[in-house]
């Protein structure tokens, strides 16, 4: 399916969600993730496969990044949740996909993303009594020495 | 012959019917049997570690200077050959295992990430900066990005120069 | 004595015991750490740690040039070095929306499938080694890699980390000759994979090791997102090379070889025919290798107009993917490494569970990991 059909079949079905400028993301509201993942996983749509769970640190926003793959259809969905900066919490979909599990965890792990209702919520690359998220823009470590800038 | 050519004290050659025998020092031979039979541990970190294998594999094969024998376990072990990088994650875990090797004990650092970081020495925030950071002596270090295995073989024959050469073998200072 | 018979019966019990297995392990491929419950001989739970090479590529990116981090791609899967650059690279250009040479696609074809070959070969001698067949394969798949190693050492100049996929081409041209002793090696290679064949992949001693050993059913493959060679032995045809086409893959005749049950064996064995694929893309590649200039110019400071872009490639671990985004400056802002391995790894558990502790390492082994990439 291309994505202008899937946008639109998903519009039928959630009217909140909307396209991002730029991308072809879908952005969703957050509190409609659960519901959101339960319908794409079924008929007609068939994403079998989360391939990527990721984050971007935009400073005002955290934009959290999932990227769908259907194997019986070959076609690809990527969604976007806008989060605050602070202390962001959005609920977990490893209940419906058993690889959100580790991905989650690394989202966790370097940008402070909380998964709500996650059967495993620890660090996962990091030690786990590790301070700070690192990949956060505003991180900053105690032996971290910058390169030079061209 | 080989053996008296590679022990410097090596002393008298001298023959009798049926043979020869020589005298040296028993220091000498202990620090030639020490240099020719190096055990070293099987421990990979990351890329350099696949040079390692290559290293130990048939085309090069260490096992032409006595250093073939990888033992999974530390104790043992002559030889620590830090191969990769060293995480902050990782660093208690090879602390530990230089502890548990037995004396007499060498460290070769192969490649630049155990030499001192390497490529990872700017800009991270987990990265260990080189094996000394971790209070850990080095014998030998190998520079490269994975070295050549020629050049692991060239840092071999390097500590067994050092081991050779060693003075007050049995109190080496850690 | 019969009350005693009684009394001690009751007093056997049995109880389980936690073990450690790694991070320093022969077997674990790298610095993989293994928590394991045990019941005597069986496993009753498996926790993987991970994370102790953690060596922070994606903090790096956002501080290096789009150039610059290509060295940095090298040693993400590096046993599959062209195979990272050739990702990398790629999503760049999408980014940059560049088109590249012809000769281009097809040198980099040649050289993504030599290194495919050379992964495997490691998978293959790693697996067998672990598997109890001490160092006769891992030295014979050794000396065939080195051939291949050879091989890139003429092109580019390095053994391990190649560095020769470039944004908008390849670092140089290919150099002259070299045609020939790819075709040479196409033809020793062939003989050495039957050579594999009765060595290893019909041996009695290894089908009772592998066979029906860690057997991955399709769907929960498909549900921990793993891919590759893995998921391929699990009986699900999904090869990038044949679906989204990239680069040339669509001008040549391959196969996609597939297993039925999903066990160790299958895995095995749906790398050794992966080999002969790729042998087979290879020779036509150099059949067919146009003439011309194998670079775009391009500056050394790409600045791409703000903006994201995925892209997939299909690696010999699986699909490794690139997820960059850019603000319209030279440094990416942020750029997100999907490692196969990662994936693939966290199915272990799954399959660890209720398989006896000498299986473990037989499991571990067939899913050909690699740290490197699953910590980053």
């Amino acid at each position: 399916m291309l994505t202008t059909e899937i946008f639109d079949l998903l519009k039928a079905k959630f009217p909140r969600i909307a396209k991002e400028e730029g991308t072809s993301a879908v952005i969703i509201p957050k509190e409609l993730l659960l519901e959101f993942g339960r319908f794409i996983k079924d008929a007609p749509l068939i994403f079998d496969d989360l391939h990527c769970v990721t984050a971007i640190d935009k400073k005002e926003k955290i934009d959290l990044v999932y990227i769908f793959y259907s194997n019986p259809l070959q076609h690809s969905l990527t969604l976007k949740i806008y989060l605050g900066p602070e202390d962001p919490k959005v609920e977990s979909l490893a209940a419906i996909w058993k690889s959100a599990n580790w991905l989650e965890r690394e989202t966790y792990d370097l940008f402070g993303v909380t998964f709500l209702n996650h059967p495993d919520p620890r660090r996962i690359l990091n030690p786990y009594d590790w301070k700070g998220y690192p990949l956060r823009k505003n991180y900053s470590a105690p032996n971290f020495i910058a390169k030079p800038k061209l | 012959m080989a053996m008296m050519e590679r022990i410097p004290a090596a002393g008298l050659i001298q023959k009798f019917p049926g043979g020869k025998f020589f005298l040296a020092s028993s220091e000498a031979v202990l620090k030639w049997g020490k240099a020719s039979s190096l055990w070293p541990m099987t421990f990979g970190l990351a890329c350099c570690a696949i040079e390692m294998i290559a290293t130990g594999a048939s085309r090069f094969d260490i096992d032409r200077f006595g250093a073939g024998v990888f033992r999974a376990s530390p104790r043992q072990c002559d030889v620590l050959i830090v191969a990769g990088t060293i995480c902050v994650k990782m660093s208690d875990c090879v602390r530990r295992l230089y502890a548990q090797m037995p004396e007499p004990k060498y460290v070769m650092a192969m490649g630049n990430c155990a030499i001192s970081g390497g490529i990872f020495y700017h800009d991270t925030y987990s990265v260990v900066k080189g094996t000394e950071a971790l209070g850990i002596p080095v014998d030998v270090y190998i520079p490269g990005c994975p070295p050549r295995p020629e050049n692991l073989l060239l840092g071999l024959m390097k500590l067994q120069e050092k081991i050779l050469n060693e003075e007050n073998a049995n109190n080496r200072n850690i | 004595m019969a009350d005693l018979d009684i009394k001690e019966k009751k007093d056997i019990f049995t109880e389980e015991f936690l073990i450690n297995m790694g991070p320093q392990h022969p077997s674990t491929h790298g610095v993989l750490s293994l928590e394991l419950k045990l019941d005597g001989e069986m496993v009753l739970e498996c926790t993987p740690h991970i994370g102790y090479l953690h060596r922070s590529f994606e903090k790096l990116a956002e501080n290096r040039t789009y150039t610059q981090f290509i060295p940095f791609t090298d040693r993400l899967d590096y046993v599959a070095s062209m195979n990272n650059n050739l990702g990398y690279c790629m999503a760049v250009e999408n980014l940059l929306k560049l088109d590249i040479t012809d000769r281009a696609k097809y040198i980099r074809v040649i050289v993504a499938e030599l290194n495919r070959i050379a992964s495997h070969l490691i998978a293959i001698g790693t697996f067998a080694q672990d598997l109890g067949a001490f160092a006769t394969p891992l030295f014979y798949c050794f000396r065939e890699r080195e051939k291949i190693v050879d091989i890139f050492n003429e092109i580019c100049g390095n053994r391990l980390t190649y560095n020769y996929i470039r944004i908008g081409g390849v670092q140089s041209d290919l150099p002259k000759g070299i045609e020939e002793k790819i075709k040479n090696f196409i033809k020793y290679m062939r003989s050495k994979i039957d050579e594999y064949d009765w060595l290893l992949t019909y041996n009695v001693i290894f089908l009772a090791r592998a066979k029906n050993i860690g057997l991955l059913r399709k769907d929960i493959a498909i549900n921990y997102s793993v891919t590759g060679p893995n998921l391929r032995a699990s009986g699900v045809k999904r090869d990038l090379r044949k679906d989204r086409p990239y680069l040339v893959y669509d001008k040549f005749e391959f196969n996609v070889p597939v297993g039925v049950n999903g066990d160790a064996w299958d895995r095995y064995k749906v790398r050794i025919e992966e080999m002969r694929q790729s042998l087979k893309i290879v020779e036509q590649a150099l059949g067919s290798l146009p003439q011309g200039d194998p670079t775009v110019k391009t500056g050394r400071v790409h600045k791409p107009a703000a903006g994201e872009a995925y892209f997939r490639t299909e690696n010999p671990r699986g699909e490794l993917g690139f997820y960059i985004v850019s603000d319209g400056s030279a440094y990416p802002y942020r750029l997100k490494i999907r490692a196969p391995s990662f994936s693939n790894l966290a199915v272990l558990p799954e399959l660890i569970k209720d398989a006896k502790i000498a299986d473990i390492v037989c499991i571990s082994g067939s899913l050909d990991i690699l740290m490197g990439e699953i910590d980053r």
